[in-house]
């Protein structure tokens, strides 16, 4: 097994963590530390594919990674913020309970 | 071409500006207001002055100096406005800018207790601009809108106390009797427009007041063998009659009293109706222009010279038996607008401006100095009620009195030399001597009512106090509520200070142009004067003047005869005049009961006419209208019956069914984000096997 499996193991376990936090988690701020999960399962992806693909010489990888951790920071901002409107509004952060969209 | 006619423009367009700040300003800002309309006209004369100075320096010859400017396109013809230099218009550039200076500083004074104080001088400043603006004006299109504008300003003002039902009723008359006047003035226009193809006075040869065109007009004839230039001259004429007050559309000049005294002196005494005069002397080519070889002159000239002659006489015989002292000077106004039409008429152009220029400083002299004494009187406005005035307002007397001695003609005062000039011209006038017999009657009545005035307004002993001043309808409203007793008091500095300068003018302004050195009369027409003692003695000059000064004399013994030998003792004994002759008196007093002619002629059959359109429009036309309102009606009725039967069901089924399939959709939503979520993360588990399945294969 060369290191690229490895990391993308690694990676796939942290991604479907992620992902069972976001689906699974009733509470919003625990679904965002999901999702935050999830896209650092991509950023490792990132950077393992530059590390062993074709040409690491490029600093293509740390690029991406650095930008999405940029866009990652954000996202967690808009939607801590979005979260605090929410609960604000129905004064509570469970998200079973926030169905107002049911038809 | 020099830099103050290029410039021209700036004389009307500067006090237009500042009306137009004035407008957007709030009226809490009266100084500003006030220093603008000022400085404005302080600006414009200076300009005016520049414009005297250059026509000055380039004399000789033809002085007309002109500046046209393409206005815009109507098919392949251009438009075109302009405005020129010559000494006529040099002239009235400085006395209207100078009068007008003077009569804005004494409206401070004046209009001092008056809410509406910003708005009066925008009106003020509106209307100097218009009427510069007719003085400049080298088209008659140009000089129409102006004219139009300075009607305007005219109404606004005459109205400026709208609240008072007589002032609006003013205005409103004084508008309307001018637009009858102003609509032959129209007619005229469109028909020159048509003959000669344009409306520039003068344009290098091709304008309308220059040889090709009038020999083109005049022979051409019209119905009654007339010339087509006569035609459309007497059609323009009906504009200025009506400007100027001529007989008979005179009727709105003493209604416009209504409004407050500078009004009365600028615009209805000086220079507005003024407008009139000027319009003929303007288009005085068109006016004399007769078929070449004829020595008579023309017949509009000889309708302008009846005319004026008629007025002359007809006002100064009304001025007699009137007793507001803002409506004799109003009939006198009438009556000296009658003599510059007759001097226009029988002398030329010269003759008529002179004692335009002359009277417009006297006559607003006499509105002003009776403006002091109705503020110094707190209102009051009729003359029975005055009296003693000169002992405690002793500048507004001297200069009243002034006044009063130029428009009557005293020997070397400005109204003598200017009058005498006119009564000359009737004199040797080759169609008849009648308007002169007229004209110097005139004189004889002007010189009788002033003194009357005088006695009654200043002499003798103080009347205010009587009677309990029951009668407010003759009150002047400007600020000041009633309280009896009245002390009559000299107005302030910033009022008596233009009396005074404008009773150095009309005191001296005569002496421009006498007999023995006539600068006037040759710098209108252009030639250099010359000095010399020797005119006097020329032809019919000497008795003339004799006999005017006579008149004049005579006519101020018959005032003091009646009036001044015996003091007036009260305010309710009647005039010594109407003890005389009581059904003339009465008659005088309601002024030839013109108004009450029109009022059962004119007016009742405008009533009558109306009458009919209203009963025509209330069932010929508003039936047929109802008729297929009705139509309408049943058709509509019948639409909204197939709409909701028809359409509407069949779009509400419609509707339904789209909202119940609507409806169990919706079902499929939980309205949990994290549900959706998980449908989308097992269906992508589902692709990845797939995929994952795919390559095996």
């Amino acid at each position: 097994m060369n290191p690229l499996q490895g990391y993308l193991l690694l990676s796939a376990l942290l991604f479907s963590i992620g992902l069972a936090g976001a689906l699974l988690r009733r509470n919003a701020i625990l679904v965002l530390i999901g999702i935050e999960l999830m896209l650092n399962a991509a950023n490792l992806n990132f950077i393992a594919f530059w590390r062993y693909g074709p040409v690491p010489a490029a600093l293509t990888g740390i690029m991406f990674t650095i930008f999405s951790i940029a866009v990652a920071a954000a996202e967690a901002a808009v939607g801590l913020a979005i979260i605090l409107a929410a609960y604000r509004h129905s004064r509570t952060t469970d998200l079973d309970r926030m169905d107002s969209l049911k038809g | 071409m020099t830099w103050i006619v290029q410039n021209l423009w700036l004389v009307p367009v500067l006090p237009m500006l500042a009306a137009a700040i004035c407008a957007l300003m709030g009226y809490r800002h009266r100084i500003a207001a006030a220093s603008l309309a000022i400085g404005s006209m302080a600006i414009s004369f200076l300009l005016a002055l520049c414009a005297f100075a250059h026509v000055l320096g380039s004399h000789a010859g033809n002085g007309v100096q002109t500046v046209n400017v393409p206005w815009f396109q109507v098919g392949g013809e251009w438009l075109k406005l302009g405005w020129m230099l010559d000494p006529l218009t040099s002239l009235m550039l400085l006395m209207v800018t100078f009068v007008g200076l003077l009569i804005f500083i004494y409206s401070v004074g004046y209009m001092a207790h008056d809410d509406n104080f910003t708005r009066f001088f925008c009106f003020l400043a509106l209307f100097a601009g218009a009427m510069l603006g007719v003085v400049i004006a080298n088209s008659l299109l140009l000089l129409f809108m102006c004219w139009e504008v300075v009607g305007l300003t005219s109404y606004l003002l005459i109205g400026f106390w709208y609240a008072k039902p007589e002032a609006a009723a003013a205005a409103k008359k004084a508008f309307v009797v001018t637009k009858i006047g102003d609509l032959g003035f129209l007619l005229g226009m469109v028909w020159l427009y048509e003959k000669t193809g344009t409306l520039l006075f003068y344009d290098g040869g091709a304008g309308c007041l220059e040889h090709s065109a009038l020999a083109h007009l005049v022979a051409q004839a019209t119905i009654l063998g007339l010339a087509t230039s006569t035609a459309i001259a007497l059609l323009i004429f009906c504009g200025a009659a009506g400007k100027s007050g001529q007989v008979p559309l005179h009727v709105w000049l003493p209604d416009a009293m209504e409004g407050p005294t500078p009004v009365s002196a600028l615009i209805h005494a000086a220079t507005m109706v003024a407008a009139g005069v000027f319009l003929i002397a303007r288009i005085y080519p068109l006016m004399s222009v007769t078929a070449s070889g004829s020595p008579a002159p023309s017949v509009a000239l000889e309708v302008v010279a009846w005319v004026g002659a008629t007025t002359a006489v007809f006002g100064a015989l009304i001025a007699v038996a009137q007793f507001d002292i803002k409506r004799i000077l109003a009939y006198s106004t009438i009556s000296q607008l009658g003599y510059m039409m007759m001097g226009l008429g029988v002398g030329g152009v010269a003759v008529g401006i002179f004692h335009l220029i002359t009277h417009a400083f006297f006559k607003s002299l006499l509105f002003l100095g009776a403006g002091s004494v109705i503020h110094g009187c707190d209102g009051e406005q009729d003359i029975r009620r005055m009296g003693g005035l000169s002992k405690s307002m002793p500048i507004t007397f001297a200069a009243y009195t002034a006044g009063m001695l130029a428009l009557c003609g005293f020997p070397l005062f400005s109204g003598f030399w200017s009058k005498d000039d006119i009564l000359h011209a009737a004199h040797s006038w080759s169609i008849s001597q009648a308007p002169f017999y007229m004209g110097a009657f005139g004189a004889l009545l002007t010189a009788f009512y002033m003194t009357r005035q005088l006695y009654y307004v200043f002499a003798g002993t103080s009347r205010l106090a009587e009677l309990g001043r029951d009668s407010t309808h003759l009150s002047d409203p400007h600020g000041a509520a009633h309280h009896a007793p009245v002390h009559p008091h000299e107005s302030p500095a910033v009022m008596t200070v233009p009396l005074v300068i404008l009773a150095a003018f009309a005191v001296l302004l005569g002496f421009i142009g006498t007999p023995a050195w006539p600068w006037f009369q040759s710098f209108i027409d252009g030639q250099p004067a010359s000095f010399s003692f020797a005119a006097f003695y020329g032809f019919g000059i000497l008795p003339v003047m004799l006999s005017s000064a006579l008149l004049v004399f005579l006519g101020l013994a018959l005032g003091w005869a009646l009036y001044g030998r015996r003091p007036i003792e009260s305010a309710a004994s009647s005039d010594p005049l109407a003890e005389l002759q009581p059904q003339a008196f009465s008659l005088l007093g309601r002024a030839f009961v013109v108004d009450a002619l029109y009022g059962a002629t004119l007016v009742r059959l405008n009533t009558v006419c109306s009458r009919i359109s209203d009963w025509l429009d209330r069932w010929v036309w508003n039936g047929a209208v109802q008729a297929v309102s009705y139509f309408v009606l049943a058709l509509a009725w019948l639409d909204n019956f197939f709409d909701a039967a028809v359409v509407n069901s069949g779009f509400d089924e419609g509707c339904e069914s789209v909202s119940r399939g609507g409806q169990a959709l919706s079902l499929l939503q939980g309205g949990q984000v994290q549900s959706y979520m998980r449908i989308i993360g097992g269906a992508l588990i589902v692709l990845v096997l797939f995929l994952l399945w795919g390559t095996k294969i």
